[in-house]
């Protein structure tokens, strides 16, 4: 896995291939959606996905925290997929996720989905986070940002054009003053990177970053283009 | 019985008609309580027949009211054949004033009429599989279904083999048991293999508990091929060549029916004739992605004889009687020889009369393929796929609609979906799995015991847990799972009908594209309609829509292989297409009979490799993908493939060697599990299934869902349950219907086995006359993989090579950090993103040819 450098606020940022980005000056890791629990959110709603979501979302997130080795671990909101998912942990999958947070300092940035702390899980819950000159919250705030912001929410993914048609991927959308992070948990869909919900957060254009096997690719996404203010749909990507 | 009993003899006799010896036929049978399959050509009396024994039964029956009164049920795949039934069968009814009420109970059918017909159910009801199985869900279809005499299943040739007449099958094994004394009587179009439609039928899944009743003859159809004047074109398949000829045709006959393969193509054709249309002759477009209202209005034109022609999909291929058709073109390829002839059935609707039918081949290859389903209509031969296993979704649903209805003994349950023919074979393990995974999900890990759908009781019933579970069980029953479509409305104006979501999305405000008959701007999307406006400039493109051809049938593909290998039936052919296989034959050689032709020749920096297999579309989709994967391994670096019906074509940076290697049958054992696992189509047929099964849903109580997330979903569930539990039930039906020739493995054998030890190699210079036809086609495949991965590379360092940078993140985003406004025309608008290379759909999205633009 071969991370690329992103220069923010004067930040000297990690793009992780997996998703996640670090922050090695403060030794943190941040991490966006990671929908824990959504399988069996659905289950409870009747519609039986296979209840290994969890597992398999911590096992990719144990494959980053044994890379990265960080002190402290930002996740970015969304963590569970509804208030009452902490609670429905299978019971090894709650332990696991016990060992993996053990000697870590744990952020739990509130989102849409879990406005609550999660209960019975080590850490702190927090609306938002400000360290230096970054904020760290679940969902990107429109209009000129003073420091910088680093959020999630949006689940984007993007469509590289290659010469044998598209390739779509999950994606960073970062500029000079924002970086939206691509959504970690096993089963979260995804947004297209160019729909205005996430395109109007970067009015001057932004650079993609799409999530490969083993590194980046990068490509830019053009200023927004002006379009009927019909466009905009449902934007909510996290309600999936 | 050698005449009709009175009243109907009379009735008979007065419209000067003798009953048919099939008509009569089907009476003794009912009167001897038998089922019966009747299996006629189209305009031979069928319908009528399969009802005759309903209404005299029913002529001497005292009046009935309340539940029981139910006596005849008719199933047709379509609705609106169950409506022009219905009007059909009023004539007699109503002229021998017989004491029977006629109803129709579709997805149209009213709450109020459908809560109505169940507390007072008419004598006949006609209705859809969908709603036959609603019907059956319902906790009052024991007392609904009690007095039923008989079961008529029209079309049956239509419904049995697919997942429709999977639960098709499944509901009239329901019924066996709810009626036990229903006979039931199938009404099919001329098929090649009437068995497995015997026992489709039958009560006891075997055909000899049903009587098979066949009309042979009706006058053989009278068939022939038109070309176009002058140049006869290599490749495409739309056939706007011949539009000239066709509108001659139109201009000469009374009324016409121009059959055509895709939607995509009966708009270009529709536009086509209209351009030539001076004589503003009545041509209408018929497919099924226009609004309902939008085809009954055709249809009802059609009817009342006020159109001259109508260009038509599938979407008429069966049922209503048009009468006046007294001429059938077919544009394109006819792909299977059953299909064509069903089509050119419904011109000229009475027996003993011959059809009269064009085929307009739109390419080279195709006039050979015209002309070999022609020898095969001559000779009577007709294709047909053997019976395939049910479908374990469609169980799945059949098992959750039967616990809605009562509860139910497991061991019962089973015995009775073993009685239906696509189910005989069903081993009692796969039957558990599929109702533990309908009662919580069947998964290894037990973590959903709470949510249990179905629970069982002491005495080992299995009951359903509440009414929200069975709500949500029929607002998403049904076996037809469509891509996510989004409606198109004029601005201020009526919806057009549907397009493929995926379609609108690469559409920008502005640009333009053919539907429904017109050119249209599309102007924004507004929830899940796209908004439109008439007119438009540019290239106008035109939607397609996925999986909407069909594959070459083996038994046509057997046929053209031995025209193109015999100089001798040459002489079938037209000039210009002899000449071009002589130029092939000199070139470099024919493809054999049995055996595999297999070329190779560079062009444009690359190594081509062109495979003649002649297994259909979707069989070289998957072999493509098979060999490019071995290519890659030998080093080839195979860069992409592209299937036709009758070619593999692959091109690669190095030159493909040892080519017997590459097609080595053991490539479907160890190749084609890893390949299966990957590959776009198994995750299409795992997102059938899934929400068939009901994993996914397409309604939700209160929730409108994003059709998009919902394929994502599919895909991000597929990985999931196959890295963690690879032999649940939903991965072994998904191998199951992949293995069972949906996606056409078995063909992908036949090329095999037939290239064993006997593949010829034709190393070449450039590319040989028959290649070209492949090499001009779209539709192309890229490989995937690792090889996606690369194309990434690819992509992304050509975005360095336009932004100038040795290092992309240190440079271009230094620009950024240190706020440098970056020039345009640099990152904005780099060259790989210029208007020529817009993100590519090309698989799908075809520009109008410049012949049609300025409209």
């Amino acid at each position: 896995m071969t991370p690329a450098p992103l220069h923010i606020a004067g930040e000297r940022l990690m793009l992780d291939p997996a998703g996640l980005l670090a922050w090695p000056a403060r030794q943190t890791l941040v991490v966006g959606d990671l929908h824990l629990e959504k399988g069996s959110a659905f289950a409870r709603a009747g519609r039986f996905l296979p209840p290994y979501d969890t597992r398999e979302t911590l096992a990719r997130l144990q494959g980053a925290l044994r890379r990265w080795r960080p002190q402290r671990l930002i996740a970015l909101g969304d963590s569970f997929h509804d208030a009452g998912g902490a609670g429905r942990m299978a019971a090894e999958d709650a332990a696991l996720l016990h060992r993996l947070l053990a000697g870590i300092e744990m952020l739990w940035v509130l989102g849409n989905h879990d406005p609550v702390p999660p209960a019975g899980l080590p850490g702190q819950a927090v609306e938002e986070h400000r360290e230096g000159r970054l904020t760290f919250r679940h969902e990107a705030r429109r209009g000129p940002l003073a420091p910088a912001e680093i959020s999630g929410h949006f689940h984007p993914k993007a469509t590289m054009p290659t010469r044998c048609g598209g390739v779509t991927r999950p994606c960073f959308v970062a500029d000079a003053w924002r970086v939206v992070l691509p959504a970690f948990g096993a089963y979260a869909g995804g947004l297209d990177a160019g729909d205005p919900a996430i395109a109007g957060l970067f009015p001057r254009g932004a650079r993609l970053f799409l999530l490969g096997r083993d590194r980046l690719y990068s490509m830019p996404a053009g200023p927004a283009r002006p379009r009927p203010a019909a466009i905009a749909m449902a934007t909510d990507t996290g309600a999936g | 019985m050698r005449t009709l009993p009175e009243p109907f003899a009379g009735w008979f006799a007065a419209r000067g008609w003798v009953p048919r010896p099939h008509q009569l036929a089907l009476c003794r049978a009912a009167g001897r309580g038998e089922s019966a399959l009747l299996i006629a050509p189209t305009g031979g009396g069928k319908t009528l027949a399969g009802f005759l024994p309903s209404l005299i039964a029913l002529a001497d029956r005292p009046r009935r009211t309340g539940p029981g009164a139910l006596h005849t049920l008719y199933v047709s795949p379509l609705k609106a054949l169950a409506v022009d039934i219905a009007r059909n069968l009023l004539a007699p009814v109503e002229a021998l004033d017989l004491p029977i009420r006629i109803e129709t109970r579709t997805g149209d059918t009213p709450q109020n009429r459908r809560t109505r017909q169940k507390a007072d159910p008419p004598e006949i009801l006609l209705t859809t599989p969908e709603s036959l199985l609603l019907l059956l869900s319902q906790p009052e279809a024991g007392a609904f279904f009690a007095g039923l005499g008989a079961v008529v299943v029209d079309e049956i040739h239509a419904l049995a083999g697919s997942k429709r007449g999977d639960q098709l099958a499944l509901a009239l094994a329901r019924l066996a048991s709810l009626a036990p004394a229903a006979r039931r009587v199938g009404l099919s179009a001329t098929v090649a293999h009437p068995e497995p439609l015997r026992a489709f039928l039958s009560p006891s899944g075997r055909p000899e508990a049903v009587r098979l009743i066949q009309v042979r003859g009706g006058a053989p159809p009278a068939l022939s091929i038109m070309l176009p004047e002058g140049h006869l074109p290599w490749g495409g398949h739309m056939g706007l060549a011949s539009a000239p000829e066709i509108y001659r045709r139109i201009e000469a006959a009374r009324v016409t029916i121009v059959f055509v393969n895709t939607r995509a193509q009966s708009e270009l054709v529709f536009q086509a004739l209209w351009r030539l249309n001076d004589a503003v002759l009545p041509i209408a477009l018929h497919h099924g992605s226009l609004t309902v209202e939008q085809r009954r209005k055709v249809e009802a034109a059609m009817a009342a004889g006020k159109l001259r022609a109508v260009v038509a999909t599938a979407s008429l291929d069966l049922g209503i009687d048009w009468g006046d058709v007294d001429q059938v073109i077919q544009v394109g390829a006819p792909k299977g020889v059953a299909r064509l002839l069903q089509r050119v059935g419904r011109a000229n609707h009475r027996m003993d009369e011959p059809s009269r039918a064009l085929l307009v081949p739109a390419n080279r290859f195709e006039v050979v393929e015209c002309t070999a389903a022609l020898e095969a209509v001559r000779h009577e031969e007709l294709d047909g796929d053997p019976p395939r296993p049910g479908g374990l979704d469609v169980l799945a649903q059949h098992v959750l609609a039967m616990a809605c209805h009562a509860p139910f003994r497991p061991d019962d349950l089973y015995a009775e979906v073993t009685l239906a023919a696509p189910y005989a074979a069903l081993s009692r393990r796969d039957f558990d799995d599929v109702l533990r995974f309908v009662a919580d999900g069947g998964y290894a890990l037990r973590a959903y015991d709470r949510f249990r759908k179905l629970f069982q009781d002491a005495e080992g019933f299995v009951h359903v847990r509440d009414q929200h579970v069975a709500r949500q069980l029929r607002m998403n029953l049904g076996t037809i799972v469509e891509s996510p479509m989004l409606k198109v409305r004029l601005r201020g104006g009526p919806v057009l009908g549907e397009v493929e979501e995926w379609f609108v999305s690469t559409l920008l405000p502005g640009d333009s594209f053919m539907f429904a008959g017109q050119t249209l701007r599309f102007e924004a999307l507004d929830a899940m309609t796209a908004i439109v406006s008439r007119g438009g400039e540019g290239d106008p493109r035109v939607p397609t829509y996925a999986g909407a051809r069909l594959p070459l049938s083996t038994w046509l593909a057997a046929r053209v292989r031995e025209i193109l290998h015999e100089p001798r039936k040459w002489r079938l052919l037209p000039a210009p297409v002899q000449d071009w296989l002589r130029l092939q034959r000199r070139r470099s050689a024919l493809p054999e009979k049995d055996g595999l032709l297999v070329e190779t020749f560079p062009r444009g920096g690359r190594w081509f490799m062109v495979a003649y297999c002649f297994e259909g579309r979707l069989a070289h989709q998957t072999l493509g993908m098979l060999v490019t994967r071995r290519m890659e391994r030998a080093g080839h670096a195979p860069l992409g493939y592209l299937a036709t019906d009758y070619v593999l074509a692959t091109w690669s940076a190095f030159e493909p060697t040892g080519i017997e290697a590459l097609f080595e049958e053991d490539l479907l054992g160890e190749d084609l599990e890893e390949w299966m696992a990957e590959s776009s189509m198994l995750r299409r047929t795992f997102r059938n299934i899934a929400t068939i099964a009901g994993l996914i849903e397409k309604h939700h109580p209160g929730h409108e869902k994003r059709p998009r997330q919902m394929t994502m979903n599919a895909d991000l569930i597929y990985d999931v349950l196959r890295k963690h539990e690879p032999d649940h039930i939903l991965l072994r039906a998904t191998r199951q219907e992949a293995a069972g020739g949906l996606t056409d493995v078995a063909r992908i054998g036949l090329v095999l086995a037939r290239a064993r030890g006997r593949i010829r190699h034709m190393r070449l210079d450039r590319v040989s006359p028959l290649a070209v036809p492949a090499l001009i086609e779209e539709g192309r495949e890229w490989v995937a993989g690792g090889a996606e991965d690369a194309l990434l590379a690819e992509a992304a360092s050509l975005v360095e090579e336009v932004t100038g940078g040795e290092e992309i993140f240190a440079e271009t985003l230094a620009e950024v950090t240190e706020g440098v406004r970056v020039r345009a025309g640099v990152v904005d608008t780099p060259r790989h993103r210029g208007k020529e290379q817009r993100p590519r759909r090309a698989r799908f999205i075809r520009s109008a040819p410049k012949s049609l633009n300025g409209a």
